[in-house]
């Protein structure tokens, strides 16, 4: 039972900056092993190095005593490892059993052999407690049901080893329950588990053990039955202080009166009871889990999902946003959660996307497009935000994260909002460009105006917010004015809790 | 400076200046081979622009809906039924302005129908076209059981079709004029950009207040319009209204937009480098009969240059990618 199944040992990755500096794990047969860390921690890039999609620089992997080389996929899968996605890798269209026999269809005299891939599958299925039959089709299932398929296929390749990263976030409590059992269940059959989460009670439900990284650097590891939710944080974020945010104390007084006033706002069945105010020149912070329905809200307000009741009132006025038109008619601006997707045209120039929600506002008598200032404006842009690119007639995708994020910020400020909402603006831009997009925060609502910022960097919400939200599944847990916490470890410790 | 103005050439934009290059080199090519036929009299050249002028005017409009993302095959039908529907009314009342309105009238709900297929019914634009160009073109022979209805009324024609100003004749002149209102919608006007911004990514667009549903359907509705305007110049020109106008004529246009630098996803386009991907194939008809070819062999050479040019702007896009 206490045999290493897989260690790796003194791992080394590095982008540009180091990201993993000498990591030792290793995975027992049959335990379901946490590994634990704030974002950037290095967790997803020694997963990635253990199933093939990074390379390591340095380091060795063991599997079972003897030494092992993966680079590829393939290598992994050969080796019995498997990751189980956050974004299900399933395909939508076709039917579970043939997500499950791609790519190894069983065949007789050329024919594909429907009856008897079904057959096994239903067997695997059964097998694994999985209420589903194996003809129905992926799109479907709910998505606690596809994550479960896709288990099973993993589990029907002979997977010794599983790795989940964040498996619950877009589970129901019924769902992961069931998850759960099936964790279980597996752990019997002597499958070995690696679980990446940031929810902390899981971890203390199901692991066996934790590995606690921080830095890139593994700063704990041992037994679940020994660790405290308290102890787990305090690993996690250390005594010494590393890239911290200072707080700047206002020069005003926040107390005024209220911007936007959110009452009952129900969005779905989750979210169904959200209720809170902006007040003039402050920055509210929205902490939160993956799932917890921070996202949401903002799109809401953004007019991109309908509310289901409840008011918004901006300015003591009531509020009727359908869709992100009025939504930004009436002063709201989004930066969104996914920039390449939702933020940019990747194909367009920086300029165009500068300019884009402004341009009909840019118009001499009204049709034609005044060029020369919107080149003056996006100029401006890019001196004050410092935008680094050759000039503003070059392709976006050719910026990097942090100047590309710049540009979206820059495009909404353009817009000369009343209100700016930033869903994870600093995720994915290096450590200098986030410094800067903390202080165009700032100096937004040094102008009286608001800010609303989900963030899951607790460092950066404790920088900025005057006042911090803390949600749980859809529901608002716990309102905390910035005075309030003395540190980091009690907004981690409130996010971590139902009640 | 120096390195600032030494032009760099990975960052070039090939795909973009791709039919100027291939417009110049085989206008080069049938001048030297094709000089001592005809090729560079003035009138064989005023010839291949007035023959193109339909594919010219639909390729406006292509660029707005290939820009979107979207692809619309009605065109060629479109120009059909509206050249049977204006020569129809201007048998029955001779009015040439009810005859106008009734036809772009017709090209406007045909696009209209086209946008709602594809935005509100969420068809794919391919297959909704497609099945809405069988349907105009059917009505087309329907209308008079495929007989071709004659034009009389000789001032519809000379302004519509064989006139000419100053020398230059009138198919030519109003193939300007939808250039330039074309170029400046799309280059000038906030359309252009919203049209080129949902084509591009219509999550971003829509998250940047762009109505999108809009801007497609708007999109389609003026290449029915373009279309139905086309429809027009063919009748003018052969002074009837035939059901068979303009068969083809949307594999045309579609070539001439994509040889013209637009992108068939969407997201980049260019108006005037339609008209040279237009005239560009115009061009190569034209040489292909003066070197005496065969229909049969024209038919092989067209299909062999389209897929050449584009494949070619292809490779240069993939260059510039990486």
């Amino acid at each position: 039972m206490s045999q290493n199944i897989l260690t790796m040992e003194g791992v080394f990755k590095s982008f540009a900056v180091p990201v993993l500096k000498g990591v030792d794990f290793s995975l027992k047969k049959g335990e379901v092993h946490a590994l634990v860390g704030g974002n950037g921690a290095g967790k997803s890039t020694l997963m990635k190095i253990m199933t093939g999609v990074y390379s390591k620089d340095a380091g060795e992997i063991y599997i079972d005593g003897s030494k092992v080389e993966i680079n590829n996929a393939n290598d992994a899968r050969a080796n019995g490892i498997s990751m189980i996605y956050q974004e299900l890798s399933l395909i939508q269209t076709m039917t579970v059993a043939e997500n499950i026999f791609l790519g190894e269809e069983i065949t007789k005299n050329g024919i594909r052999d429907t009856k008897k891939m079904d057959e096994l599958t239903k067997k695997v299925l059964e097998e694994l407690g999985i209420e589903v039959r194996p003809t129905a089709l992926v799109n479907q299932l709910s998505v606690g049901i596809s994550q479960m398929v896709e288990i099973a296929k993993a589990v029907s390749k002979q997977a010794k080893i599983l790795v989940f990263d964040e498996p619950t976030a877009s589970l129901s409590a019924s769902e992961t329950k069931q998850l759960f059992k099936m964790i279980a269940d597996l752990k019997e059959k002597g499958v070995s588990m690696v679980y990446i989460s940031h929810r902390m009670n899981e971890i203390l439900e199901i692991s066996d053990s934790i590995t606690i990284l921080r830095d890139g650097v593994v700063v704990h590891t041992g037994g679940t039955r020994d660790m405290a939710l308290e102890d787990i944080i305090s690993h996690m974020l250390g005594s010494a202080s590393g890239k911290r945010f200072d707080w700047i104390e206002r020069e005003y007084d926040v107390n005024g009166e209220d911007l936007l006033t959110v009452e009952h706002l129900k969005i779905s069945d989750k979210i169904n009871d959200i209720s809170f105010s902006l007040k003039k020149g402050e920055i509210l912070g929205f902490a939160g889990l993956m799932g917890s329905g921070r996202t949401e809200i903002l799109e809401t307000l953004f007019g991109l999902r309908t509310s289901r009741g409840g008011s918004i009132k901006l300015h003591g006025k009531e509020l009727k946003i359908k869709n992100p038109r009025e939504a930004i008619r009436s002063g709201f601006a989004l930066i969104p959660e996914d920039r390449r997707k939702q933020g940019l045209v990747l194909i367009h120039t920086v300029k165009d996307n500068a300019i884009l929600p402004k341009i009909t506002r840019l118009c001499k008598g009204k049709v034609i497009i005044d060029e020369k200032k919107a080149n003056e404006i996006v100029e401006q842009n890019r001196e004050q935000l410092n935008i680094v690119t050759d000039g503003i007639h070059k392709r976006i995708s050719l910026l990097s994260g942090g100047n590309q994020q710049k540009v979206v910020l820059a495009k909404w400020l353009n817009m000369d909002p009343e209100i700016m909402m930033l869903d994870e603006p600093t995720a994915g831009v290096d450590i200098g460009a986030k410094t800067e997009i903390i202080e165009i925060m700032r100096s937004f609502a040094d102008k009286q105006k608001g800010v609303i910022f989900v963030s899951s960097e607790l460092t950066e919400l404790m920088a900025i917010c005057d006042r911090i939200i803390v949600l749980y599944d859809g529901k608002i847990t716990a309102e905390i004015a910035r005075k309030e916490i003395a540190a980091e470890g009690e907004l981690q410790h409130a996010i971590q809790q139902k009640n | 400076m120096q390195s600032n103005k030494k032009i760099d050439m990975k960052q070039v934009q090939w795909d973009k200046f791709m039919v100027y290059i291939i417009f110049v080199g085989v206008f080069l090519l049938f001048s030297i081979a094709l000089g001592n036929k005809g090729f560079l009299n003035s009138n064989n050249l005023l010839n291949v622009l007035r023959q193109t002028a339909m594919i010219s005017i639909m390729a406006v409009a292509g660029v707005f809906v290939m820009s979107a993302g979207q692809i619309d095959l009605t065109v060629g039908a479109v120009a059909a039924m509206s050249a049977m529907i204006v020569s129809l009314i201007l048998q029955a009342t001779n009015s040439i302005l009810l005859a106008l309105l009734a036809g772009l009238g017709f090209g406007c709900i045909a696009g209209l129908i086209n946008g709602v297929l594809v935005t509100k019914l969420k068809l794919p634009a391919f297959l909704a076209t497609m099945g809405m160009m069988q349907m105009v073109r059917g009505s087309a022979m329907w209308i008079t059981d495929t007989a071709a209805v004659p034009i009389d009324n000789s001032t519809f024609c000379k302004i519509f079709g064989i006139g000419s100003v100053a020398g230059i004749p009138v198919l030519i002149l109003w193939t300007i004029l939808f250039y330039i209102i074309g170029i400046f919608i799309f280059n000038k006007t906030p359309f252009g950009r919203h049209t080129l911004a949902t084509g591009g990514n219509e999550i971003s667009a829509g998250y940047s207040g762009i109505n999108a549903v809009k801007v497609k359907i708007i999109a389609f509705m003026m290449s029915g319009l373009f279309a139905a305007f086309a429809g027009i110049l063919y009748a003018g020109r052969l002074q009837a209204g035939r059901y068979s106008y303009g068969n083809g004529d949307e594999m045309s246009v579609i070539a001439a937009v994509v040889l013209g630098g637009t992108s068939m996803s969407g997201g980049t386009g260019s108006v005037i480098g339609a008209l040279f991907g237009s005239i560009l194939m115009g061009m190569i008809n034209n040489a292909l009969i003066l070197a005496n070819l065969s229909s049969a062999q024209q038919t092989i050479v067209k299909g062999l240059i389209i897929v050449v040019a584009v494949a070619i702007s292809n490779i240069a896009q993939k260059k510039k990618a990486k």
